[in-house]
């Protein structure tokens, strides 16, 4: 068999996908404005300006706001209807989920700027509130992915047996359908909170004067002088995300053991 | 299935906050966007009564014409260049390796960081005193830097099939996972050989990642106007770049309008023929 080859390959592969990133924290610590080789040395002073940059901790503060809401509003109405097309046998249910969909099959682009002109038209401004509404676009899609998947794997006659068994509709939810749709909400909520913190051109058009953290990170890549600061922010970013994601992954295996489902 | 009839009220009201907020948020700005596009533009505002010169001038202007073939090709490059790579990343992890959990994590961590860094990364690598040229001068294999590797449709192909990558990995090792190793089995038993067990049953069985990873690649990375403007200098100027500049700098909003729907129209009927073609070819493989 080829499988050395294909070992062989997959360790290249890994080094092109590892090799940009770890620009990220090598020129973090580099005791140098120019982002080039060779390195001169090692300092944590763009850290310690990093800690005192008022715009980005409003900018960071932003975001964690829009991603949060984003995550618990998308979440929640994919869980909606994903309950709705799984338990239910309703008419229309395949051009609602396409329409629902949608928005896999439009650039990003082209749903802020559509968001810019409705808000022109009705006259509401800018706002964290429109960027929440252009983030939800992106991110129903996604939850009612990962949901669909889950419910569908769910077995319904736990629910009836617990009705059965004497339970009312309120314990049987929190008791039996909560417990088990726990690992798809985990998983739902952490790929569109991720999704929104990380969103860039819908917020470019909504957010108005409040950057988010993408739009901040945006306006500092003009300024060479700002570029080992912005790196060591990436590489802090990539510390928690990759903190979180192995803890979410941890507890999701807790629970019932299924294979892992992809974005 | 016992909730018909009846219960069906309770299944529309689940549904009825999805689809309400999708039609305010989707389909009336893009029903808005459609009449913008019919507008009079006169200095930086809107005229009096409709046209459809926006719509004649973005078919009609060759430039423009050009920019919408590169950004389609440049998208297109980026869509089996990124899929091609993970193919056999996605195959080994899902038949060549028992840790399969300790892979999947290592490929998806990097790209637990900002987009646009990840994008900037490849400025660095590419560049004037960037990782390649630094590292080929100091092994005495080039006495310039090599000027050629930034800002051109090469870096913009690059940086996206790196950017995008675990879009393409992850469906294409969901859809091989869900192979049934019987039938892989039995094809060998029967006498195929490795290759063309694969080209039968494989490959036709993993099409759905493959197609799915395909379009969640293809849409996006036509309307994203930072990788270009960040490595593809004059000449990987895409599409977006010239729609994001008629709403910021030029301020022509029934243009940048009638733009993005020719945009986006044209990606959708792209995007549908390819679903379509590649469904019937994988039915014919059968």
């Amino acid at each position: 068999m080829k499988s050395r080859s294909l070992s062989a390959y997959a360790f290249a592969y890994l080094a092109f996908l590892y090799v940009p990133v770890l620009v990220l924290p090598v020129f973090s610590f580099n005791d140098s404005q120019f982002i080039a080789f060779p390195l001169s040395g090692f300092t944590t002073r763009w850290y310690a300006g990093l800690a005192a940059d008022t715009a980005m901790l409003h900018a960071l503060g932003n975001s964690l706001k829009v991603g949060l809401i984003t995550s618990l509003l998308s979440t929640l109405l994919g869980l909606t209807a994903a309950k709705a097309v799984t338990h239910y046998r309703l008419r229309g249910t395949g051009p609602a989920l396409a329409f629902i969909s949608l928005p896999l099959f439009i650039p990003d682009i082209v749903l802020g700027i559509s968001l810019l002109l409705l808000l022109g038209a009705v006259g509401l401004p800018l706002s964290l509130a429109a960027v929440v509404m252009g983030h939800l676009l992106v991110c129903v899609p996604f939850a009612l992915t990962v949901l669909i998947a889950r419910f569908e794997g769910f077995d319904k006659n736990l629910e009836e047996a617990s009705a059965d068994l004497g339970e009312n509709g309120w314990m049987t939810f929190w008791r039996v359908t909560f417990p088990l749709m726990l690992p798809g909400i985990t998983a739902s909520l952490l790929l569109t909170f991720i999704t929104s913190f990380d969103e860039f051109l819908v917020a470019y058009f909504l957010s108005g004067t409040e950057a988010t953290l993408p739009i901040y990170i945006w306006g500092q890549l003009r300024f060479p002088e700002r570029l080992p600061m912005v790196l060591a922010l990436g590489a802090i970013i990539l510390t928690v995300s990759v903190a979180l994601v192995v803890l979410a992954e941890y507890v999701r295996n807790l629970g019932v053991k299924k294979p892992m489902v992809g974005a | 299935m016992a909730n018909r009839g009846r219960n069906s009220s309770q299944g529309y009201a689940l549904l009825t906050p999805t689809l309400a907020v999708m039609a305010l948020a989707l389909a009336a700005p893009l029903l808005l966007m459609a009449i913008t596009s019919l507008k009079n533009q006169s200095g930086l505002g809107f005229a009096e009564g409709w046209t459809l010169a926006h719509y004649g001038e973005v078919l009609g202007r060759a430039s423009y014409r050009a920019l919408f073939l590169r950004s389609v090709l440049i998208s297109a490059a980026v869509t089996v260049v990124t899929v091609g790579l993970a193919y056999p990343m996605a195959y080994f992890v899902a038949f060549h390796t028992r840790r399969k959990f300790v892979w999947l994590v290592a490929l998806t961590i990097p790209f637990w960081t900002s987009y646009l860094l990840r994008v900037f990364a490849w400025k660095i690598i590419l560049g004037f005193n960037g990782v390649i040229n630094s590292g080929l001068m100091r092994l005495h294999l080039i006495d310039q830097p090599l000027s050629f590797l930034l800002y051109n449709p090469f870096a913009v192909v690059v940086t996206l099939a790196h950017a995008w990558a675990a879009f393409a990995i992850l469906p294409i090792y969901v859809s091989l996972e869900k192979i049934d190793r019987s039938l892989l089995e039995a094809a060998s038993d029967l006498g195929d050989s490795a290759l063309r067990r694969f080209l039968r049953i494989t490959l036709p069985l993993s099409m759905p990642g493959v197609i799915g990873a395909a379009i969640l690649i293809f849409v996006p990375t036509t309307g994203d106007f930072v990788t270009p403007q960040l490595v593809g200098g004059t000449k990987g100027t895409m599409i977006a770049n010239l729609i994001e500049v008629q709403f910021n700098a030029v301020g022509n909003w029934p243009l940048g309008a009638a733009l993005s729907l020719v945009g986006m129209a044209m990606v959708a009927v792209i995007a549908g023929l390819f679903v379509a073609s590649a469904r019937a070819a994988t039915k014919a493989a059968r």
